[in-house]
Formats: C-alpha cells, sequence, structure tokens
C-alpha cells in the first residue's frame, strides 16, 4: 500500500539526510530494513501507535538543538567494578573505555566487526520479528543507519557487568547505536546503561537468551536538558531463560522506551519495568509488548512515573498470550503520581488470551499522593517537603524493586533523591 | 502545658460546627483522659491539634507551654512537642520504619536547633526501646505499619513516642483493635512515658484502657463541648451507667 503523501515526503526527507553504512556482514540486513522504513514510512500523528507522543522531532531532518547539562555529580554506575564502554555523541571512545577483553564475554564494535561474524545472524533479525503485529519503524531506521554500536556475545558469567556510558557533547549531535547482545545457554552477565548519548538518540539493543541464559539490564537515562530519545530493546528468550530489564529516566523533553519480548522456550521469565520523573515539558512514554508462546512462562511490566508542572506520561503495554502457551503468568501494572493538577498520564493498557489456562492481570492508576499518609509523616515532624519526597520514593518502590541487585537499587534511589532535592532547592 | 480555650471548629468542606467551645488545660506530668459517645468530637479534636488538614478553627485557641499552635504547621506543631498517637496508623509502602523514625527524630531536632542523632545513637536507642515494647527487629526494617497487626500498629506507636520523645502526648482511641495482651504492652510502654514534664491527653470511649493508664483526670465530652470534669470515678460511673444520663444532666 503506497504512503500518504505528506508521510512519504517525511520520510523521504529523513533518509535522503542519513548515509547507509556500506561494507562488512551487515550490509544485506541494513538494506532489508532501509526497504523496510520505505514501506513504513516513518510515524505520524495520525498513527494509532503513536497517537499519545508526536514523533516530529524524533522525523525532523534537523535534529532539535539539546544543550548537555551540568549536574555536577558523579556518572551513575561510576564507582562500582566494571567494564566501562563510553560513547560520546554516539561515537565510541576507545581513550575513555576499558579494555574490552572480559573473561565470560566476547565484546567488539559493530563499525569494526569483520566479514564474518556470529553477529551476522542475529542484526536486524529480532528487529524484524518485532516489527509485527505492530510496526517500529524507528527500529528498522535505526537497524539500516546505525553507526555504531557493540556486539555482546556472553560466553561465560563474567565476574563485573558491563558499563556503555553515553555522552552528550555537541547541541545538536544525532547518535544511532544498535547492540546486538547474545547470551549463550546458561551464561548470565549484566549489561549497565547510562547518559543522555546525544540531543537526538536512537538506541536498539536486539537481545537473544539461549536456554537457562540470563541478563540483566539496568540504565539510567536522561539528565536535565532538551535531549530526545527512542529507544528499542528486542528480547527472544528460550527454555528457562531470564530477562530482567529496568530503566530509570528523568527529564528530557521527549524519551519513548519500547520493550518488545518474545519467549520461544517454556519457563521462562521476563521483568520489564521503569520509573520515570520528569516535570514542565518533560514527556515519557513506554510502550511495551510481550507475546507468550512457550508454556508456563512469567511476564511482568512495572511502570511507575511521577510527573509534575505539565508533564505527561504514557505507557502502552501488551501482554499477547498465543493458544499454545498454557500456564502463562503475565502481569502488568502502570502508575502515575501526579504531583499536581497539570500533568497528565495516558494508559492503553491491554490483554489478548487466547489460551486458556492463564493467570494475567494488569492495572493502571493515576493519582496524587496519598494525604492520609504525608499527614502522617508530618505529625511526626517530617516537613512537607521531605515527607513528599518519601512518598515519591515509595511510589516508585515497586518498580525499582524489580532490579534485583540490591546497590544497583540503591544507587537508582539516591538518584531520584537528588533529582527531588534539586527540585526543592 | 497544653491550653485549648473556647475552641470552635468546623469542617473546611461543609458547614458544620464540630467542636463548640472547648476548654481543656493539661498540666505537665497529669494524664487527662477524655470519654465520649461516637460523634462527639473527641477524634476531631486530636486532629485539630496536630493540624490536619481539613479542619476551620473559628474561634478559640491552643496553646503548647505558651506557644499558639493552632498557626503552625502539622511539623511544626511536631517539633514543639506534640504528639498524636493515631487511632488507625496509616500503612506506607515503601517507607521504610527505621528510615522514617531516623528522617523525623532528625528533622524535630534540627527545627529545634538541637544536634542531629547519629546512625549509632539512632540504632541503639531504637533498639533499646523496641526490645522493651517487644517489637521484634525485622518490624523495624519493613515498610511503615505494612502487614502490622493492630497491636503491632499501635506498639509502633508508642515506639515512636518513646524515640520523639514529647512534651504533649495525645492517644487517639489507642485501646481500639488491641487484645488483653497488646493493651497491656501499650500501657507500659505508655506509663514508661509518664514524668514530670510531660503532659497526656488520652482519648478512649472504655474504661478498661483507664485501668492500666490512670488518669488524673477524666472529661466527658458530648456534642462539640467538654459537658462534665472529675476524677477516675467519672469513668467508672461512665462504664456502669453509659452516656446518656451525663448528657441528659448537661441538657
Amino acid at each position: 500500500m503506497a504512503l500518504p503523501q505528506a508521510k512519504q515526503t517525511a520520510t523521504d526527507a529523513r533518509l535522503a539526510a542519513l548515509t547507509l553504512p556500506e561494507g562488512g556482514w551487515s550490509v544485506p540486513a541494513r538494506r532489508d530494513a532501509l526497504s523496510r522504513v520505505q514501506a513504513m514510512g516513518l510515524p505520524g500523528a495520525r498513527d494509532e501507535y503513536w497517537k499519545f507522543t508526536r514523533p516530529d522531532s524524533l522525523n525532523a531532518v534537523e535534529v532539535p538543538e539539546a544543550e548537555a547539562f551540568e549536574a555536577h555529580e558523579a556518572p551513575i554506575f561510576g564507582d562500582r567494578d566494571r567494564l566501562k564502554i563510553v560513547f560520546v555523541d554516539g561515537v565510541f571512545d576507545a581513550e575513555a573505555s576499558d579494555d574490552l577483553s572480559l573473561e565470560g564475554v566476547e565484546i567488539a564494535r559493530l563499525a569494526d566487526a569483520a566479514d564474518i561474524h556470529w553477529a551476522q545472524d542475529l542484526y536486524g533479525t529480532l528487529e524484524t520479528r518485532g516489527q509485527t503485529p505492530v510496526q517500529r519503524p524507528f527500529a528498522a531506521l535505526n537497524t539500516a543507519f546505525a553507526t555504531d554500536g557493540l556486539l555482546i556475545h556472553v560466553t561465560g558469567t563474567p565476574s563485573k557487568p558491563i558499563h556503555i556510558t553515553y555522552t552528550h557533547e555537541g547541541a545538536r549531535s544525532d547518535a544511532i547505536l544498535h547492540h546486538v547482545v547474545k547470551v549463550d545457554a546458561g551464561c548470565a552477565a549484566t549489561i549497565l546503561e547510562n547518559g543522555p548519548a546525544a540531543a537526538r538518540f536512537n538506541h536498539v539493543m536486539e537481545v537473544d537468551i539461549a536456554e537457562g541464559g540470563a541478563l540483566h539490564h539496568v540504565r539510567a537515562q536522561g539528565r536535565d536538558h532538551a535531549r530526545r530519545a527512542v529507544t528499542h530493546v528486542f528480547a527472544r528468550l528460550a527454555q528457562e531463560s531470564t530477562f530482567k530489564s529496568f530503566t530509570l529516566t528523568m527529564n528530557g523533553v521527549l524519551t519513548r522506551n519500547e520493550a518488545v519480548i518474545e519467549f520461544t522456550g517454556d519457563d521462562a521469565v521476563a521483568h520489564v519495568a521503569g520509573a520515570c520523573m520528569g516535570d514542565g515539558d518533560f514527556h515519557h512514554d513506554d510502550t511495551v509488548f510481550i507475546t507468550h508462546d512457550a508454556v508456563n512462562c512469567e511476564s511482568r511490566q512495572v511502570f511507575k512515573k511521577v510527573l509534575r508542572n505539565g508533564a505527561t506520561g504514557v505507557f502502552q503495554g501488551k501482554i499477547l498470550v498465543q493458544p499454545d502457551a498454557q500456564k502463562t503468568d503475565g502481569y502488568q501494572i502502570s502508575q502515575s503520581l501526579l504531583l499536581d493538577g497539570d500533568s497528565q498520564f495516558l494508559a492503553k493498557p491491554e490483554l489478548e488470551i487466547y489460551a486458556d489456562d492463564v493467570a494475567c492481570s494488569h492495572g493502571s492508576t493515576s493519582g496524587a499522593i496519598d494525604e492520609d499518609s504525608l499527614f502522617y509523616l508530618r505529625a511526626r515532624g517530617v516537613p512537607r517537603g521531605i515527607a513528599e519526597d518519601m512518598m515519591t520514593i515509595a511510589f516508585i518502590a515497586e518498580a525499582v524493586q524489580e532490579i534485583d541487585d540490591e546497590s544497583l537499587r540503591e544507587e537508582l534511589v539516591d538518584r531520584v533523591e537528588a533529582w527531588l532535592a534539586r527540585r526543592r532547592a | 502545658m497544653l491550653e485549648i480555650k473556647n475552641l470552635h471548629v468546623k469542617l473546611e468542606e461543609e458547614d458544620k460546627q464540630i467542636l463548640k467551645g472547648v476548654n481543656l488545660t493539661v498540666e505537665a506530668g497529669k494524664v487527662h483522659a477524655i470519654m465520649g459517645p461516637n460523634g462527639s468530637g473527641k477524634s476531631t479534636l486530636s486532629y485539630v491539634l496536630s493540624g490536619r488538614d481539613g479542619y476551620e478553627v473559628t474561634e478559640g485557641s491552643a496553646t503548647l507551654l505558651g506557644e499558639e499552635i493552632l498557626d503552625m504547621e502539622a511539623e511544626e506543631r511536631a517539633a514543639a512537642g506534640l504528639f498524636l498517637a493515631f487511632q488507625y496508623p496509616v500503612e506506607i509502602p515503601g517507607v521504610g520504619n527505621m528510615t522514617f523514625l531516623r528522617t523525623a527524630v532528625n528533622a524535630q531536632r534540627k527545627a529545634r536547633g538541637e544536634e542531629e542523632m547519629s546512625s549509632t545513637e539512632f540504632l541503639k536507642t531504637i533498639r533499646a526501646k523496641a526490645a522493651e515494647l517487644k517489637i521484634d527487629a525485622d518490624m523495624l526494617k519493613r515498610p511503615v505499619n505494612v502487614g502490622f497487626s493492630g497491636g503491632e500498629k499501635k506498639r509502633n506507636e508508642i515506639l515512636q513516642m518513646a524515640m520523639l520523645e514529647p512534651k504533649m502526648c495525645i492517644l487517639d482511641e489507642t485501646d481500639s483493635g488491641l487484645d488483653v495482651d497488646a493493651m497491656k504492652l501499650v500501657s507500659d510502654g505508655v506509663n514508661a512515658l509518664r514524668d514530670e514534664g510531660r503532659g497526656f491527653l488520652v482519648i478512649t470511649h472504655y474504661q478498661r484502657l483507664l485501668d492500666h493508664i490512670k488518669p488524673d483526670v477524666v472529661h466527658i465530652m458530648a456534642d462539640g463541648r467538654i459537658i462534665k470534669t472529675g476524677g477516675p470515678e467519672l469513668a467508672l460511673e461512665v462504664e456502669t451507667n453509659g452516656y446518656a444520663d451525663l448528657i441528659a444532666e448537661e441538657a
């Protein structure tokens, strides 16, 4: 079907401004992705899947300006023993990064990978599978045009997390990064990500986890500036595997985080969670699609949003249970805490179930801070501002609890507390 | 200690007068009890004194150690030495009991210009006081009141009182939801805090709490006013005859 003229024009203009990387094993996948983008067209305000989030600035040929924000605080995850990998405005920074060798994992740059590479079978594969039943043009755009990224093959259990940190310097930088993660059977790793990455950031991570494998993914996005980001995590889970992903987002004019999870093996577990804090023109969108196509798998979606001064939060979450996916345990909760009457939360929770022996539930709420609880704290002498912060931290606790590692949980909560303190100051 | 003069209060959201001229003085070192039927304004009095929103003081005053408290925020009243043990303590998921209490202790100290309590000192103190109240160490680590039984919630209230060391303690129907053993524990905790420098206002429906916390003065409240004041024997009279005769007598 031909694209509407306006969409065609916008897509053509955007694609014309980009250069398809040539040479190497990824070329067929890139060309295939390009043809998909051309067929789908980039999303517009009339697309159902983008009705709560305007994609204009993500489509625009010219990158909207976003000055880097100086937070005067040490980078998150910086104090722990980890393998540090740095990207500056979307370009790998070898000097700032550690040596990429670590027992239990093989890491290569997308830009460096030789002609024949294990990632050839995966690059763009999960992204392509994730294009149905819902189209995700920005992910296809990413597969076609990604200029850098990491190919991470987990072959054992690395002794420390792989920490990818993104630094933003250019006021109009436009980064497109694509990571591929393959976890071998019985292996386990933790990937940490943080940083604003660029004025505009298009991020894709494809994760393929073999039988009994596990990947823990924790990222912190944001800081206080006008950056825009669209991210996709595509995960495929084999039998008895585990995938847990948590994202903390603090500010940013526009963030759309999509997670597309597919169970292909029985008895697997996937948790996707997130918390965000924003005010003013902050717009944050979590869009999740989980497909159960295996027996006795567990999925959890836990999202909490704290919004004020006109901020907007969006949640679109779906659990699709295929006919053979008996004994599915699917849970989905999305809640927002509106700290004033100017903010809004838009939610579209969905269950689509074709199996008859499942336990799936979902809930979505938005509300203000509970006045009874607030009074209780204040009646003990806790000043209103601190009491509100305590209640806010308490509100996001259920999502933060989805992170297995207590020290990571504490570090993220510390960041949230710092964010709240800055606003109270 | 606490001096309430001609206190008139109505609900903010509706034109309904709840307190209609309460006069009450609680001296340091004394325990005053307020008894009264449902709807007489007992809990409203405790909420108004502690600074809960939703009430409008239309007339009168309330001073704590000579300082007007009705103009203060709730947290300022707490720092000034007022404590309300809630009838129904709220559960606050996600806020650790210990974190909350330490924040409260130090916020009050800061407000009074005192030095904050160190982590070590706080831990030592809370563990000792929790042991006295037979509060399990695990309860301290849990979120505030979450999953606590009725008795545990009330013991937690008394633990907070013990940690914050207020000048004036208001107990709002602390006996509700308590079995005999829990009542004894909670009462022992309260009695341990009785001293010459501290006043208590015990709000209750029944005499049985007053068997454990012996009051110096008993007030009967009805229709937003204190209609009778006497000694401990007044509570026994209520226990035997109910409120009807007293209310009729007043009318």
